[in-house]
């Protein structure tokens, strides 16, 4: 019974599933994008083969988890290779398409001919009455005059129609302004006009008309624009480019800026070299201070170790977004605890975020405060597991703790902890949230010209690329993205090995 | 232990003493002094450790109170802080649900089943965790930037976009969950099999309640993540009313407007439930981990 209900609920909602995503595909093929919703349809008849098959049994378990792994890890990471090849930025925003028919859309007022015109109530609504120079007399059906964008006809009056009331005074004309603005009137002969004054209706014309070869004319000044699949603008026959832009395709040229142009190669490798700088040194420290706590939570000759590991612990405990701008208050300038305990003590005031060595000590000090209880607790993971009758033989021998932990401890964990070292590098090379929220890469190099700071690492360099000054060039972030990723694959794969190595001697 | 303890001993285990509490009181500095802010009347750093007048105005604007001022002024407060504080919470539960039935699911096919691919899909698996999310925010945005025309409540400034993406971490979930499974005796399902059951009974009405305990722990690990996160968020979200408490919180120390108490009040309101159900987790994770499938 339970089974057969269980089994009608499955299938309602494998079928409920199937509806939605078959209206996602056809709501995405409706907007025009006929390649992803290919790609959407293939994904839906996986499923549907992996849940209909008994041979694809196993992948009836493994299909969302996995298809999440590939939708929301590889292929962004496939975009993000995509992008770096593209000139994709706040100036080229828009598709081919969208920035073609921005252009089509473009209308200008043509000089000259103008109506003047005059507003009548008509009940409730109004009706709008144009005249030009040669007397002709064209009239509007009754409008609501509402401000939105609307186009309607206007006809030529006819003798046998009803008189129109008194035209409006000037305060109800100023009140309708705005409606009237928007109102584009479509006049007899293809014409259509708009409100050019408070008096006038001028007619407008599309600025631009494609011509067969795929340029632009100009119907104002008769010049022609070209779209320039090299750079993704439309430009003149003088090479000024028009905005908007749109994306296309610039092959290496990202790549070749981050290491070739030296006003982006320059701060490129100044910031890589911190980058490793900051990373190494953080692994340092935040080990070496955690390793030796955690040689002194394993002496047993010590009292209260509980305590002590649980206070110990507390800064791993805390969430990072917090502490982090914890320290950013205390160590403030002017208004931080730190500096008004120094100004006490020594009578010294230091410039934490202004001055580029002491911002990277402050970054050093407060990732080390916020890393080594982790290396704490792996150094005791591993401490433990060091048989005690070494020590034993040891103290017969005559050592002094000293030596134990210089030559039986230390040697002891360097094998089992250095890939889980290499972990926490790649971590730190890629450890945004700290920058981010801390010094946010300031203060930035002055002799640079795109904005890089002293303190940014690499993917903080390339989220402001990206997302914070004002060029939002995603295309150049994007590169810089794919050249880390290779370096922490890089990383990852000497982990691989060296945990595998470990493991070979572990058996 | 058989050490032979000489003269010096007793002052070395003085000096490790001296030395941790010294240390510790380097570590609790930074709490107290956030503490001791919190509490001070005004949004300036100078005052004692140990604050001479106790005010509760930061207390009160970061529960969303309006407070008096001594000169007679209503202060409103300026930011939503529970509000953040929930959203926070809504959206690393949903996306923590989300990862377990999704990782618990592929764990167990991973750990009982045979299929084609079976050792370079974990591999892959294994290569995917090692990616840093960071490296593809660019792609992120412009992903859920173009969803959203299709579907609003997952495109940019939604909270479903966000759960949608943090989804993407599971398969350090799906190796932890693995890992339990593979303690468990095959044998116990195949008893069930033998009674009848078909492979999903088997795996929901037996190895499922076994495995409750590490499910816990993965779901907190998910949901601290989640709470934790702040690239992906600060990217996807703009209209201070979706943010997260991650993201939210940064907004007291402008350099322009530096909100000091105020922000002590609001980190603590928000950090000490998430460090609670840390340090909660870690014990469990311990035990969860270490434990096993089968008792006794």
């Amino acid at each position: 019974m339970t089974r057969k209900l269980e089994h009608w609920i499955l299938l309602l909602v494998a079928g409920f599933v199937l509806l939605a995503g078959l209206f996602l595909t056809f709501k995405i093929y409706l907007a025009g994008q006929a390649l992803l919703a290919v790609v959407c349809l293939a994904i839906l008849g996986v499923a549907v083969f992996v849940y209909s098959s008994a041979k694809a049994y196993a992948f009836r378990y493994l299909f969302p988890g996995l298809l999440a792994a590939v939708v929301f890890v590889l292929f962004p990471l496939a975009y993000t290779f995509g992008i770096g090849f593209s000139n994709y930025s706040s100036k080229n925003l828009l598709s081919f398409e969208r920035a073609r028919q921005y252009f089509l859309d473009e209308s200008y007022v043509v000089d000259g001919e103008s109506y003047a015109f005059t507003l009548h109530a008509d009940g409730p609504s109004y009706r709008l009455r144009l005249e030009n120079d040669k007397g002709d007399v064209f009239v509007t059906g009754p409008l609501a005059l509402k401000p939105l964008a609307v186009s309607v006809p206007a006809k030529r009056q006819e003798s046998s129609d009803a008189p129109l009331s008194e035209p409006v005074d000037t305060r109800t004309l100023i009140a309708h302004l705005k409606a009237l603005k928007q109102l584009t009137l479509q006049l007899p002969g293809g014409q259509s006009a708009s409100a050019s004054g408070l008096r006038e209706f001028a007619p407008v014309r599309k600025l631009y008309v494609e011509s067969a070869d795929g340029s632009f004319k100009n119907q104002q000044d008769g010049t022609s624009i070209k779209p320039n699949f090299q750079t993704g603008f439309f430009e003149t026959a003088g090479g000024e480019a028009l905005q908007p832009g749109f994306k296309v395709n610039v092959g290496w040229d990202n790549f070749k800026r981050i290491f070739t142009d030296s006003s982006f190669s320059d701060p490129f490798l100044r910031i890589f070299g911190w980058t490793v700088l900051f990373s190494a040194l953080t692994v340092l420290f935040a080990f070496s201070v955690g390793f030796v706590l955690a040689a002194l939570m394993c002496w047993e000759a010590l009292r209260f170790r509980k305590i002590y590991s649980v206070l110990l612990f507390l800064p791993y405990a805390v969430p990072g977004f917090i502490s982090i701008l914890v320290f950013k208050g205390l160590f403030s300038e002017n208004a931080g605890e730190i500096n008004l305990i120094l100004e006490g003590l020594l009578g010294i005031k230091p410039h934490w975020f202004t001055d580029p060595f002491l911002a990277k000590v402050m970054l050093l000090i407060v990732n080390t405060w916020l890393g080594f209880p982790y290396m704490m607790l792996l150094s005791m993971g591993l401490i433990k597991a060091i048989p005690a009758d070494l020590y034993e033989a040891s103290a017969i021998a005559g050592a002094g703790p000293v030596t134990n932990f210089l030559k039986i401890t230390l040697p002891l964990i360097v094998k089992p902890i250095t890939p889980l070292l290499i972990s926490a590098f790649a971590f730190n090379f890629n450890n945004f949230v700290l920058i981010a929220l801390l010094t946010n890469g300031r203060p930035d190099f002055l002799d640079t010209k795109v904005p890089a700071g002293t303190t940014d690492l690499l993917v903080s360099y390339t989220y402001r690329i990206a997302f914070q000054d004002s060029g939002q060039n995603f295309g150049l972030a994007a590169a810089i993205s794919t050249v880390v990723f290779l370096m922490v694959a890089a990383l990852s794969l000497l982990n691989l090995r060296l945990t595998k190595a470990n493991q070979g001697g572990a058996h | 232990m058989a050490i032979v303890l000489d003269k010096s001993h007793r002052w070395r285990v003085l000096a490790a003493h001296l030395g941790l509490i010294c240390f510790i009181g380097l570590i609790l500095f930074p709490f107290l002094m956030i503490l001791a802010i919190s509490l001070r009347p005004g949004n300036f750093a100078s005052g004692d450790l140990i604050p001479s007048q106790i005010s509760l105005e930061h207390w009160k604007l970061a529960l969303g109170i309006a407070y008096q001022a001594p000169d007679g002024r209503l202060i409103q407060p300026e930011f939503p802080v529970l509000l953040w504080l929930w959203n926070s919470i809504k959206v690393a539960a949903l996306s923590g649900v989300i990862g377990l039935v999704l990782s618990t699911s592929c764990a167990y096919a991973f750990a009982r089943m045979r299929f084609v691919f079976k050792t370079q899909l974990v591999n892959g698996l294994l290569l995917i965790q090692m990616f840093p999310t960071v490296l593809a925010l660019v792609a992120i945005y412009a992903i859920f930037d173009q969803l959203g025309n299709y579907v609003p409540w997952l495109g940019l400034d939604s909270h479903g976009g966000l759960v949608l993406a943090y989804t993407g971490g599971i398969a350090l979930h799906i190796w932890t969950i693995k890992g339990y499974f593979d303690t468990i005796p095959v044998e116990i399902e195949e008893a069930a099999k033998v009674d009848g059951a078909t492979p999903f009974q088997a795996f929901r009405h037996v190895l499922l309640p076994m495995a409750v305990p590490i499910l816990m722990v993965v779901f907190l690990l998910a949901f601290i993540q989640g709470v934790n996160e702040y690239p992906i968020a600060s990217v996807l979200l703009k209209q201070q009313d979706q943010l997260t408490i991650a993201v939210g919180i940064k907004m007291f120390l402008y350099e322009q407007k530096y909100l000091w108490g105020d922000f002590a009040a609001a980190a603590i309101l928000s950090g000490l439930p998430i460090s609670l159900v840390f340090l909660l987790a870690q014990r469990w994770m311990t035990a969860g981990l270490t434990a096993g499938g089968v008792k006794g």
